[in-house]
């Protein structure tokens, strides 16, 4: 497989170390009400579709980032990459906008 | 039709005319108490013990493809008790003592040859750590023993003693484990269970569960509709999708595991052999293949098929091992995806809707479970109890943290 890293074309992905599921990058608030059941959920449970899945791949032989490939799961067609950190803040920015609204 | 030798002489004096189908393709009946979903081994194995050893009646089995299609025909056929963990060993000498009977009980040949395995060792901390998993497994009355450097080799000469960087010290030995023949344990469940009444439907793929204020009522499939008291899934690979249908989400990721043959050699490998240092573990069919295999993928796929890197890493722990495989040539590889758990260990359990029962999460150590898994899934569906060997492995257990992890990696599936 050769995921189409965004900054440095297309890499081989035995460059990678694969975490899992796009969702971990959403950590849950730690001081929340709730706390231990969300984190519960967040550790431990999956939704596991087929077809289309977002995933974390960390760049660890190249250049250390960390991306979030689309990949159809039932094919290993890859979809697209981007980088993690857009995502994140891309997330962040939604929630500021989303709280002054 | 019972299989005998007489039978078979018979048969043979007769032009083989006599001998039937192993079992019936019924339709689906409106109704009925028991519907296994998933006509695997482990589907198969729990139909079997629930009609004949629980004495439960009006059982179905619906399969989306074929009897037998899935892992219970793709893997590497290997059955062993060498766990370390009291929530995982008991249940597998329990397994293993079914094995031992298997093929008296559901009369067909399985061949089940306990040819013994060899877990290699190649530092002292190894041989620490087998010490203690041998000593683990003579509490739970299984059978280990521990073999010196010599031994190994009077077993196997082949192997590569001193590789500068993972000479061979020794090894743990169980001397019961062995392999069978994995398509003739699923043939040989479903005919027990048919002949015992099962309904096994195949090309019947569930669509959806019917779920009444938190209880389970029956089976939306391809089919049509069927009643159900009690639903029992047991569909590996396929768990997450199933379950999503009954809105949960598991402590499961689906992961693709290669398998591997080799052309067919003469008489080589005496039993099971596993490298201590990669992950590598190979033995030989009765026909002569070299079967052999090695870790995951490493990312979600429930595609069937695997990609080159593994079978570079595979075969670089082979060349390590036995530099003699270099001569043999690959026949064939392929894959089978499995249901990986977030500890590495499987859960046989309650769901939190009534009447409806989980099994699943076998990682890629399912098919020397499958007698026990059947049994105990079984034991479960028949009488709301867990078997004494299968009660650790809840489906809440990530939840109250007594998980059972065997390899100490934690919530991370493609490392187990």
């Amino acid at each position: 497989m050769l995921i189409p890293h965004p900054l440095l074309g297309l890499r081989d992905a035995q460059e990678f170390v694969y975490l899992g599921d796009a969702s971990l990058i959403e950590r849950p608030d730690g001081m929340a009400e709730g706390a231990p059941r969300a984190f519960y959920e967040y550790a431990y449970l999956r939704d596991n579709p087929t077809g289309v899945h977002r995933e974390l791949w960390f760049h660890e032989q190249g250049d250390r980032s960390w991306l979030i490939v689309t990949r159809n799961i039932s094919t290993h067609e890859i979809l697209g990459a981007e980088l993690a950190r857009d995502v994140a803040l891309k997330s962040l920015d939604d929630k500021r906008k989303g709280g002054a609204a | 039709m019972r299989f005998s030798a007489l039978r078979v002489i018979a048969e043979g004096l007769t032009g083989h005319r006599g001998w039937g189908p192993l079992w019936r393709n019924p339709d689906p009946k409106p109704e009925y108490d028991y519907i296994i979903v998933g006509g695997g081994g482990h589907g198969l194995s729990t139909a079997y013990y629930l009609a004949n050893t629980f004495k439960q009646a009006r059982i179905a089995l619906v399969e989306r493809g074929w009897i037998g299609q899935g892992n219970i025909g793709r893997n590497t056929t290997i059955f062993r008790s060498n766990y370390l963990l009291p929530g995982n060993e008991p249940f597998y000498e329990f397994s293993m003592k079914l094995w031992e009977g298997l093929e008296q009980a559901f009369n067909f040949n399985a061949m089940v040859s306990q040819r013994g395995i060899i877990n290699l060792i190649h530092t002292d901390g190894q041989r620490d750590a087998y010490r203690r998993r041998g000593n683990a497994m003579l509490l739970a009355g299984a059978d280990a023993e521990l073999l010196s450097r010599d031994q190994v080799r009077e077993i196997c000469p082949f192997l590569n003693f001193d590789n500068a960087r993972f000479p061979i010290k020794g090894g743990l030995m169980q001397r019961r484990a062995g392999t069978a023949r994995h398509d003739g344990v699923a043939w040989g469940y479903a005919r027990g269970a048919d002949q015992a009444g099962v309904d096994l439907i195949q090309n019947c793929e569930v669509t959806g569960f019917r779920i009444e204020n938190g209880k389970i009522r029956g089976l939306e499939t391809s089919r049509g509709y069927i009643g159900a008291k009690k639903v029992g899934v047991a569909v590996a690979g396929m768990s997450g999708k199933v379950m999503a249908m009954a809105g949960m989400r598991l402590p499961i990721e689906s992961h693709v595991l290669q398998a591997f043959v080799s052309e067919g050699l003469k008489p080589v490998i005496p039993g099971v052999i596993t490298f201590g240092a990669g992950h590598f573990y190979v033995s030989q069919s009765d026909k002569g293949g070299l079967v052999f295999g090695g870790d995951i993928d490493g990312y979600n796929s429930y595609a069937q098929r695997g990609n080159l890197p593994v079978i570079e890493d595979v075969a670089e722990g082979g060349m390590a091992l036995m530099p003699m495989i270099g001569r043999a040539r690959l026949l064939r590889a392929w894959g089978g995806i499995m249901d990986m758990s977030m500890d590495g260990s499987p859960i046989i359990d309650r769901t939190p809707v009534e009447g409806l029962y989980l099994n699943a999460g076998w990682c890629y150590g399912g098919f020397k479970a499958t007698p026990a898994s059947g049994y105990c899934f079984a034991h479960l569906l028949a009488t709301d109890r867990s078997h004494d060997v299968a009660r650790l492995m809840r489906l809440d257990r990530f939840e109250s943290g007594h998980v059972i992890d065997e390899k100490g990696v934690g919530a991370t599936p493609n490392l187990h």
